[in-house]
């Protein structure tokens, strides 16, 4: 990938809604040019979807959060993916990734109680033939997300003039 | 009360010293949230996390101490090691490298190491504030060479050549450029090489910027054939490592030169700052990728600022390194000194008038876009807006 290309995928990485006529600037390349780059990483599926991100307890909408770590057995014929598929199916679950070490599977699953995703949990994931045993943790609180600290940022305290 | 210069107690060679213009400028600027600042000279990034962190774990261990005159042995080793592969450049860490307290102490310890009474020194004009106060205050003359849009604020040899005497002892350099953003690429050092050669003088040149090079690759006058031993190098980490505060440069040189600076260092100073040193190795090991980032969002603020100068009929030279785009304002009819204040006081909006710089200065503007690009968009906004009712 050329150094321009990289360029245009990091500045939208950290800001979605950049203009074509905004990265042109910053990129030194005409903004039709950027357009039709973007549409291309659009097509081949590397820029996967722009998102925003929300402070959900600051609109007073409160979600709990939950990270479930899961063993599972493996069937004939059936490996990790087909696990996963079922799993990253239900709207519930944000997130599904596999892992080496003690657990096989670890989730995050997002309800508006801990009650619902608690039944969510037992009646939905632990109940599947695959799973051996479940592990539930509450998220207390969460500091850091995809690479945003989500306290106040800190700025350099610089003087308004020096040489 | 009592002006310094009527003080009797104070000697004549610092009244000698021409009262910073920069500064008279910073007594303007009141602390306002409005105001948008492009006249800061460093970076707006806070020290990479790794850098701090491995200074806390250095103090809770109690690294206190002074360490030896020259620094940290570890941390010549690895400026060294850096260096080199930079530079395609050797320096032994045990006697061609001497850790200071930023590039400012390394400046003046060059200059006093070689400077007699009465002994001339040529600065490229516009030049960054400190060279001509230091050559002043080690009894030296500053001769000053202006350099023009023209040119690329590129320094010709023949302009140097002009202004050699029986007193001129050496030459500054400082690519990339305070406060204009110019480099120079190898093949115009060669030249100004070729002069310093034939007249025997000694080249400081101010590498501070060094890393914040966005077109082309940096190269320093030292490595070119012959240089190395009459050329002192001057770095530190500052700019490319966002550690202003800590105070942490170092000098490379040959031997003999490296002892008379070290013999000023070692009463004057005595060593740099021991956690700014531990810094200095966590952020020469483990600091590349933090510096990549950092130049490849400073380049993205380059373009729009340039950019955005042309656009609103600024003419701005296309600087190719450090933090600044030097605008020339002269078109407006206003001196640089009216634009800066008139800006200041109308639109709120920090900008360095040129001939702070020296004369060769009159006529444009320095903008650090050492800023977030919100603040760029904002003020090139207000700056225009202020064209407009002129
Ligand atoms: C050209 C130049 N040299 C030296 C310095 C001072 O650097 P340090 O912080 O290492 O003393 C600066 C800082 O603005 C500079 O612009």
């Amino acid at each position: 990938m050329d150094s321009k290309t990289r360029d245009i995928l990091e500045i939208l990485e950290n800001n979605a809604r950049a203009t074509p006529e905004e990265i042109s600037a910053l990129v030194d390349m005409p903004s039709k040019e950027v357009e039709d780059s973007i549409r291309h990483l659009e097509k081949v599926g590397i820029i996967r979807r722009y998102k925003t991100v929300i402070d959900w307890e600051l609109a007073g909408e409160d979600y709990v959060y939950a990270i479930i770590e899961l063993k599972v057995s493996l069937e004939r014929r059936q490996g990790y993916d087909a696990i996963a598929e079922r799993l990253y199916k239900f709207p519930e679950v944000r997130s599904v990734r596999l892992l080496s070490g003690e657990h096989d599977i670890v989730l995050t699953i997002r309800g508006k109680t801990m009650k619902q995703v608690a039944f969510f949990v037992a009646e939905k994931i632990a109940t599947l033939e695959q799973v051996q045993s479940t592990s539930t943790h509450f998220v207390l609180k969460t500091y850091k997300e995809d690479g945003l600290i989500l306290e106040e940022p800190e700025h350099a305290k610089r003087l308004p003039v020096s040489p | 009360m009592e002006r310094m210069e009527d003080c009797r107690f104070v000697a004549e060679k610092v009244k000698n010293v021409p009262p910073s213009g920069i500064r008279r400028f910073f007594d303007l600027v009141s602390d306002n949230e409005e105001i948008i600042s492009l006249g800061v000279g460093e970076p707006d990034y806070v020290s990479p996390w790794h850098i701090r962190e491995a200074c806390i774990h250095s103090l809770e261990h109690g690294e206190t101490s002074y360490t030896s005159n020259s620094g940290l042995i570890e941390l010549r080793e690895e400026i060294s090691r850096n260096y080199t592969r930079r530079q395609d450049l050797y320096y032994n860490p045990e006697s061609e490298i001497l850790v200071t307290s930023g590039v400012s102490e390394a400046l003046d310890l060059a200059i006093r190491s070689i400077v007699d009474i009465g002994d001339e020194v040529i600065v490229t004009e516009p030049t960054y504030v400190a060279y001509i106060p230091s050559i002043v205050l080690a009894g030296g003359k500053a001769v000053p060479v202006p350099t023009t849009r023209e040119d690329d604020f590129r320094v010709k040899a023949e302009e140097i050549e002009k202004r050699i005497t029986a007193r001129t002892k050496a030459i500054i350099i400082n690519y990339p450029n305070n406060p204009t953003g110019a480099i120079m690429p190898r093949d115009e050092l060669e030249t100004i090489a070729k002069v310093a050669e034939k007249h025997d003088l000694v080249v400081i040149t101010d590498e501070v910027y060094e890393r914040l090079t966005y077109t082309g690759k940096h190269c320093s006058i030292a490595a070119l054939d012959g240089m190395r031993e009459r050329t002192i190098v001057l770095n530190g980490f500052s700019k490319a490592y966002s550690m202003t505060g800590f105070r942490l440069g170092y000098i490379l040189a040959p031997e003999p030169l490296l002892n008379a600076m070290m013999r000023i260092h070692q009463y004057t100073m005595l060593c740099a700052p021991v956690t700014a040193q531990v810094g200095g190795i966590e952020a020469l090991r483990n600091g590349e990728s933090e510096v990549q980032a950092m130049v490849n969002e400073y380049n993205r603020r380059r373009r729009l600022i340039v950019k955005g100068f042309n656009n609103i009929g600024l003419d701005c030279f296309n600087p190719g390194g450090a933090f600044y785009a030097f605008p020339s304002i002269a078109a407006t009819g206003l001196t640089s000194e009216q634009f800066a204040q008139r800006l200041l006081e109308e639109q709120k909006v920090v900008t360095i008038p040129g001939d702070v710089f020296g004369k060769a200065g009159t006529g444009f503007l320095r903008c650090a876009y050492a800023a977030s690009r919100e603040d760029i968009k904002e003020a090139l906004e207000r700056i225009e807006a202020f064209l407009n009712r002129l």
